[in-house]
């Protein structure tokens, strides 16, 4: 039976496969449930600071409806006056990482570059073993050049790192006009893991309500293959671990992954849509993989990414160029 | 060194009572309910109690409950403790007598209350702990915050050592509520003070199998009368005892007490004697005469019962010529007062046994009932009362009776303040801050260790919008002044609203700061000010600040929250602490409590704090008024003179100077006067688009406050209507040239917003606006003139309204309107649709909770009357007992309509119409056709009995109007329903008599403050439940269906309005007992009520509030009575609990309990499901026969 333990971040992991952010890791039974179906980690959903902003606001102005009348000095008992998300993110940390024998990591998501300190100390107190910094700026502005992104990312990562001792991952969007140059930046910061990618969440529009529409669509497999991309060609450029998150939706995506040369793969919506215990089957999965193609996972890992010295422009180019001409067998000229 | 804390007098008892007991059995009433709260909080934190054991604190079904269960656990040898007031203390008296008999340690601790009489009262005298006074219980009274925290340990100290129960008790409101400066014990002395070996003396005495005996045994005439003559010595010990209690806890706390206190001239001529928090208003009245001419004292009695006739003797001046004995309590037809009478009792036996020398004159009198004001410009009256040549042997003293002319006349401008001492007063407006701030402002100032501080606030009677006034004291002494700041140094006016309607500067002293959080420039405020105002400034020599507090608010991102801004502008101009270290205490309070939410929170009110000094502006103050702006009136001048006078003047804040003579004798009140008093509470109120409209009166259909009425006309009626009336062609065929107007009541309006929620039209391309809207409104008089023009509109036919559908109820009158309910409330639409429906001849019986406080609350009610005069009578008894109340007016319509149908039958010659007597006793009246006709009937008959002589003919016009079918109804919440009204509504339910049970479902009791009842749902926080409630909520729906006889139905309006309307003509219809339980959203479960509707669709829609209905009728035809309205739940029980803060504090204290709880909930939800699905699936066979009629069918 092949070796599966995997070094991410500097944590010691049974395997690759790891939870990422999403709505199981809600609660402490669904964090259980993803221990018990095997996965080697698992990343807790996001903090949303705005949110956790707008509820302590929220909390605030329910809060001043208290005293409304002579009888009624409050409507909720004291000890429980201001429920805010940041004391139910931490309270849920703090009891998941004691349930389950996986390293359990905090994710945040930030929005003012003074509060994400605070937040992460606060992560790191109520026993995160590692923090995903999930750094997502809503694009409408149209000021900031992308160097101030990038700046205000490295500040952030900077700072994070200056202030805990547990490893620190980022997980970035794709949408950098050089992502392989930002990667190496945030590398020379000293961050501990580069997570791939961020998926934009885009509105739609319901014609019939004449109305914007929000919400989240789960991933499929086709999107696997831009994180791939980027995963092949920071293969060993990087000291960062690389984690790979994406369309991950059976053994063979995570196998593809591996080969790219992640250091871990995450998943959320195969097991949104199959439940936790089909993690199970992912390990498994690249369990029976390795076995039948007897290979160890060290050496899968990155055997088909970009070898090292290769241009990365170039390989690219050459496999955007093969692409066409397997399209043009396929489908014909498309002249 | 003790800790000094700021507290209120409920916390300072509680805080002995839970460390010194095992057992605290509850159950909420006003004003105790916070001893019981804090007890459950600290037990589900883990708080232990001096023995290292955390209580046990369980939560009853009511005070009777309470006190049963308590007299178990007293058996059982556990140390037990509770805490009640008013009506609950009534509901113990039994069991105080059995536990008072079987010589049982036990302490209840009671925050003093006015009793339910012509009327309820939330507020503070001692008719409750006189009412008990006859039981056998040691009755012991604090007068004080302090006090309140120190007898309490007396208390349970002095029960183990003399084997009687104590009742504790202390000023409702007044001292429960008084925020003061207290001295902490310690566990350490609290253990000292209590051994214990006597603790374990208590526990020897409990029932035990392995020491068996029986105790409550049934006696006979031979032996009962002695048996009752065992317990003396323990009672002639006792007051020798509680005294030795108090001289230990002086040992252990180095504060000393007696059973009776005397101040004053030892050679003292004239006493009062007096009981509670009164004796701090008569001590400086002593202190200033004996300055002036020495000879008074006052004696304060601590020890009610048994009465310490001993230490009351030695403690009174032999040369006491006079003795004023102060009740504050009324016993109409007794031949004094309780304290009156054993004062007299004492004294003459001493006089006659040759023990005391002389006998004084000892006079009576009434005072601070229902918490009314006892001030020392009182008490200086009652003395002098006693030095004139012939006192009045009974007298009240702080109200003007000009009926029986037994009030003393009091100077109130007679005051004694400590010049040390500076006090504030604030007028803020209920859920504004005002008061949660005034209290930080206190604990900030009370904490500095070298200063004392005092807080109390008053409220007035309405739930949303209510005027709320804080007074505050802070000082170098201790503050011990039970009343309100009369000569305040600091007025605080947080909106300008207030300003233009009440005097804020009535309790100013001359040369006080006023300060005005104003919309207008500080150079046009004084201009704005009305003229009465003005002059009041100019006679006070006010000094006059100004602040645009929203502005400020608004710019620091703030939003409305104005309290930190006005709080910083009181300390800046006050001084009562240096400028910059109150800022800084004011932002470190800010830090502790936002820090771990949001450093953005902190940061915005740090911010506020600091720019609020730059909009501060003192306006300069004219030498005499200038303005000729009149205060706005609190009713128009076309009101009913009774409203004109009476109910203005309580509207304007100065009830307390109406009369004896001005108010009813019995309690009886004029219906429907809500509509006199135009609140304008709202700056942004609902705003109709009629060209977007579809006129389907969802929205009218849900308002709370009754404030959106529809009604359809001949077109050619817009000809006279002012600018501004809006109109729309009618949306119906056959009915061309007729327009249809959806008028909002602006002045009444709440802004609550459910309109704009329930309204199903969004216009093309504003996805975010409605066919109504929340819009800003300065001026309202365009809404007021269109409101007039609309109510000269005739009401529409009731004949033409199609009845069955929400879109018809909108042309139904109602007749309960602009209540003071919360914003957004999610009771009054039912109460709305019921009066809308059957208002002109229904019947009310309304359990003490939310709706008869906002049904029934002075000074003005919303139950209204037609423009033929009907409409609902209303009528509140008490909280257990209200289906039994409902059905007694039930069988008094029975038994009336029986008499008139007799009569009638005997009257049919002199009547002379034989059709019309035959239609009158047999033409049907379930539906409203039917019911429309016979009240016409019913005019006839009226019209032919007039004049006609008889004593049958007399009989009949005493009863005729019961032959229109008289629709009762028993409202009220679910505290009520679920819990201590339980055992009725199901007695009632079981009666088979038409009537029908409305409970408006809030899942907690929602007037006392959001208590467990048995509806709250599984895994919700509630106060009793802070660890989440642990048992599934009761299915009364399926408890009702057993009987068969029952027509059961569950709704939400915000769900299915449509099945709503539905159940309640079915219920109505129905001839038997009929229960409907409406979903009711409410503040108390926390999250923006606006979304209240929402909620509602998601309680059914996730299967929590699955809607249905059980009409027996329909299984006497042979269907299957059980109806599932609502669809198989689409969402989970996550989706719809998400948004509500009951439910996700859990979450967050206790995540694993919550998840466990949770999981729980969807599976009884599931479970529920199926069994429903399968009961509307069943035969007619399958379910309980209606044994009342027909034969066995189905």
């Amino acid at each position: 039976m092949p070796d599966l333990t995997t070094n991410y971040l500097g944590l010691q992991l049974r395997n690759p496969v790891v939870a990422s952010a999403g709505p199981i890791s809600q609660s402490v039974t669904g964090i259980r449930s993803l221990a018990d179906a095997g996965v080697g980690a698992v990343v807790m959903y996001s903090l949303f600071e705005e949110q956790v902003r707008r509820q302590a606001e929220y909390t605030a102005e329910l809060a001043m409806v208290h005293e409304p009348f002579a009888e009624a000095t409050a409507f909720l008992p004291g000890v429980h006056h201001d429920p805010d998300g940041i004391t139910q993110y931490l309270k849920l940390l703090e009891v998941a990482a004691d349930a389950v024998d996986v390293p359990v990591i905090a994710s945040l998501n930030g929005a003012a570059p003074g509060s994400w300190t605070t937040m992460a100390r606060h992560l790191e107190e109520a026993g995160a073993a590692a923090l995903e910094l999930n750094i997502y700026f809503v694009p409408g502005d149209l000021t900031m050049t992308g160097a101030d992104v990038e700046r205000r990312h490295l500040e952030i990562v900077r700072a994070v790192k200056e202030t805990v001792r547990v490893p620190v991952a980022v997980k970035l969007s794709p949408y950098f006009s050089s992502v392989g140059h930002f990667c190496l930046a945030l590398d020379e910061v000293g961050v501990d893991g580069l997570v791939l990618f961020n998926r934009f969440l885009q509105p739609d529009i319901d014609v019939d309500r004449l109305e914007v529409r929000s919400g989240v669509t789960l991933s499929s497999p086709n999107e696997a293959r831009l994180p791939r991309t980027w995963i092949a060609v920071l293969r060993d450029k990087v000291r960062a671990s690389l984690a790979a998150t994406s369309g991950v939706a059976d053994h063979e995506d995570v196998v593809k992954y591996i080969l790219a040369g992640a250091d871990v793969v995450m998943s959320t919506s195969a097991l949104v849509r199959h439940g936790a215990a089909h993690a199970r089957g992912l390990v498994d999965g690249l369990d029976a993989w390795l076995e039948r193609k007897d290979l160890t996972l060290a050496a899968a890992r990155g055997l088909l990414a970009v070898p090292p010295h290769t241009p990365a422009a170039g390989y690219e180019r050459a496999g955007y160029v093969a692409s066409l001409l397997k399209a043009k067998e396929v489908y014909g000229s498309l002249n | 060194m003790n800790e000094r804390v700021i507290i209120d007098g409920n916390e300072a008892a509680a805080d002995v009572a839970y460390r010194l007991t095992e057992l605290c059995s509850i159950y909420p009433i006003t004003p105790s309910s916070t001893m019981a709260e804090l007890a459950d909080e600290w037990a589900s934190k883990g708080r232990t109690n001096v023995w290292g054991q955390v209580p046990t604190v369980i939560e009853m079904q009511s005070e009777g409950g309470a006190a049963g269960a308590m007299h178990g656990a007293l058996q059982g040898g556990a140390l037990s403790t509770t805490f009640t007031a008013s009506q609950g203390l009534l509901l113990m008296i039994p069991n105080l007598f059995r536990i008072a008999g079987e010589l049982t340690s036990s302490v209840f601790h009671v925050a003093a209350r006015s009793l339910a009489t012509q009327g309820l009262s939330i507020f503070g005298d001692h008719q409750d702990v006189m009412a008990i006074r006859q039981t056998g219980v040691c009755l012991l009274s604090s007068a004080s915050v302090q006090e309140a925290h120190d007898m309490a340990a007396v208390a349970h100290l002095a029960t183990l050592l003399t084997r009687l129960p104590v009742v504790h008790f202390f000023d409702g409101f007044r001292t429960s509520h008084e925020l003061n400066t207290v001295e902490l014990l310690t566990d350490d002395q609290l253990r000292e003070l209590v051994p214990r070996e006597l603790v374990l003396e208590h526990r020897a005495r409990a029932l035990s199998p392995a020491n068996p005996f029986i105790r409550g045994t049934a006696q006979n005439p031979d032996t009962y009368f002695q048996s009752r003559e065992t317990a003396n010595p323990f009672y002639d010990r006792t007051p020798e005892t509680m005294a030795a209690a108090m001289r230990r806890f002086a040992e252990v706390a180095g504060r000393e007490y007696s059973l009776v206190e005397y101040h004053g001239d030892p050679n003292a001529e004239r006493v009062v004697v007096v009981m509670g928090s009164g004796v701090e208003a008569v001590i400086p009245v002593v202190e200033h005469l004996n300055r002036e001419q020495g000879a008074t004292g006052v004696l304060f009695v601590r020890l009610y019962r048994p009465f310490p006739t001993e230490a009351f003797l030695d403690a009174l001046p032999q040369s006491v010529r006079r003795i004023a004995v102060l009740d504050r309590t009324k016993e109409p037809g007794a031949g004094g007062e309780p304290l009156f009478l054993d004062v007299n009792s004492a004294l003459g036996e001493a006089y006659s046994s040759g023990r005391r020398a002389t006998m004084p004159q000892v006079v009576g009198g009434r005072y601070g009932l229902s918490s009314k004001e006892f001030t020392p410009a009182m008490v200086k009256a009652v003395f002098a009362e006693l030095e004139r040549p012939n006192p009045r042997p009974r007298f009240t003293v702080g109200i003007n009776d000009d009926v029986t002319h037994l009030s003393l006349e009091h100077d109130p401008s007679f005051q004694l303040p400590d010049p040390d001492t500076v006090g504030a007063v604030f007028y803020g407006l209920g859920s504004d801050g005002t008061v949660g701030a005034n209290k930080n402002t206190i604990k900030i100032l009370g904490s500095s260790g070298e200063m004392y501080a005092q807080g109390y606030f008053v409220y007035d009677s309405k739930k949303s919008g209510s005027r709320t006034v804080s007074h505050l004291r802070f000082g170098p002494n201790p503050i011990r002044a039970p009343y309100l700041v009369a000569r305040a140094d600091f007025v605080g006016c947080h909106h300008w609203s207030i300003l233009e309607r009440v005097d804020v500067l009535e309790f100013a002293r001359p040369g006080a700061t006023l300060l005005v959080n104003s919309p207008h420039p500080a150079d046009e405020l004084w201009d704005r000010l009305p003229g009465p105002v003005q002059e009041r400034i100019a006679e006070l020599g006010i000094d006059l600040y100004c602040i645009d507090a929203s502005r400020v608010a608004r710019a620091a991102g703030l939003g409305s929250r104005t309290n930190t801004i006005l709080q910083t502008c009181f300390f800046a101009i006050s001084g009562v602490l240096p400028r910059e270290e109150a800022f800084e205490r004011i932002k470190d309070a800010i830090t502790k409590t936002y820090a771990r939410k949001s450093a953005e929170v902190v940061r915005k009110n740090h911010l506020a704090v600091e720019q609020s000094l730059a909009h501060l502006h003192r306006v300069p103050v004219p030498s005499a008024a200038t303005g000729t702006r009149a205060m706005l009136a609190a009713v128009p001048d076309d009101a009913p003179e009774f409203v004109r006078t009476v109910t203005a003047t309580m509207l304007e804040g100065r009830g307390d100077l109406l009369p004896v003579s001005a108010l009813p004798v019995d309690g009886t009140y004029p219906s429907g006067t809500t509509r006199y008093e135009k609140r304008n509470i709202s700056d942004i109120v609902a705003v109709w688009d009629p060209e977007a409209c579809i006129q389907c009166g969802n929205c009218s259909f849900v308002c709370p406050h009754s404030v959106l009425r529809a009604k359809y006309y001949p077109q050619d009626k817009l000809s006279l209507a002012p600018d501004g009336f809006l109109s729309a062609p009618l949306d119906a065929a056959g009915l061309p040239d007729t327009s249809y107007t959806l008028q909002v009541y602006a002045e009444d309006c709440t802004g609550c917003g459910l309109c704009v929620e329930a309204c199903p039209v969004k216009p093309i391309g504003q996805p975010s606006r409605r066919a109504i809207n929340l819009e800003p409104v300065a001026d309202r008089s365009t809404e007021r003139r269109a409101v007039e023009f609309f109510e000269e509109l005739p009401l529409n036919n009731r004949a033409r309204v199609d009845f069955g559908t929400v879109r018809g109820t909108q042309f139904l009158q109602p007749l309960f309107e602009f209540s003071g309910a919360c914003s957004g409330c999610g009771e009054t639409p039912y109460l709305k649709l019921l009066t809308q429906l059957f208002g002109d001849r229904a019947s009310v019986a309304n359990a003490t909770g939310c709706s008869s406080i906002y049904g029934g609350n002075l000074p003005t009610t919303p139950w209204a009357t037609n423009a033929e005069g009907r409409g609902p009578a209303w009528s509140n008894s008490l909280f257990e007992d209200n289906a039994e109340f409902g059905l007694g007016l039930r069988l008094a319509a029975d038994l009336h309509e029986d008499l008139a149908r007799t009569r009638l039958g005997e009257l049919r010659t002199e009547i002379g119409d034989d059709a019309l007597v035959e239609a009158l006793l047999h033409a049907p009246q379930r539906h409203e056709s039917e019911l429309q006709a016979q009240a016409a009937r019913l005019k006839q008959l009226l019209a032919r009995l007039e004049g006609m002589e008889g004593a049958k003919a007399a009989d009949l016009r005493s009863v005729a109007d019961h032959l229109l079918r008289r629709s009762v109804w028993i409202v009220g919440g679910d505290g009520w329903a679920y819990d201590i009204g339980s055992a009725g509504v199901d007695h009632v339910l079981a009666s088979g008599r038409d009537v029908n049970v409305l409970v408006l479902d809030t899942e907690v009791y929602s007037n006392t403050g959001g208590q467990a009842s048995k509806s709250t749902p599984l895994g919700a926080v509630a106060k009793f439940a802070a660890g989440g409630k642990l048992t599934n909520k009761k299915d009364m729906a399926m408890q009702a269906m057993a009987y068969g006889s029952v027509y059961v139905a569950r709704v939400a309006m915000g769900a299915d309005p449509q099945q709503t309307l539905k159940a309640f003509r079915e219920a109505e219809a129905y001839d038997g007992p009929s229960l409907i339980i409406a979903y009711s959203h409410c503040i108390a479960h926390g999250y923006d009520i606006r979304k209240g509707l929402d909620q509602q669709y998601k309680a059914v829609n996730s299967g929590h509030w699955p809607l249905m209905r059980y009409n027996p009728v329909l299984r006497n035809n042979g269907a299957n009575p059980f109806l599932l309205d609502s669809p198989r739940p689409r969402l989970s029980l996550a989706d719809y609990q998400g948004a509500e803060l009951r439910y996700q504090v859990l979450h967050t204290t206790d995540p694993v309990e919550a998840e466990r709880l949770a999981a729980h909930a969807q599976q009884q939800v599931d479970r529920r499901w199926a069994e429903y699905e399968e009961l509307a699936t069943r035969g007619p066979e399958a379910f309980a026969a209606d044994t009342r009629r027909g034969e066995i069918n189905a």
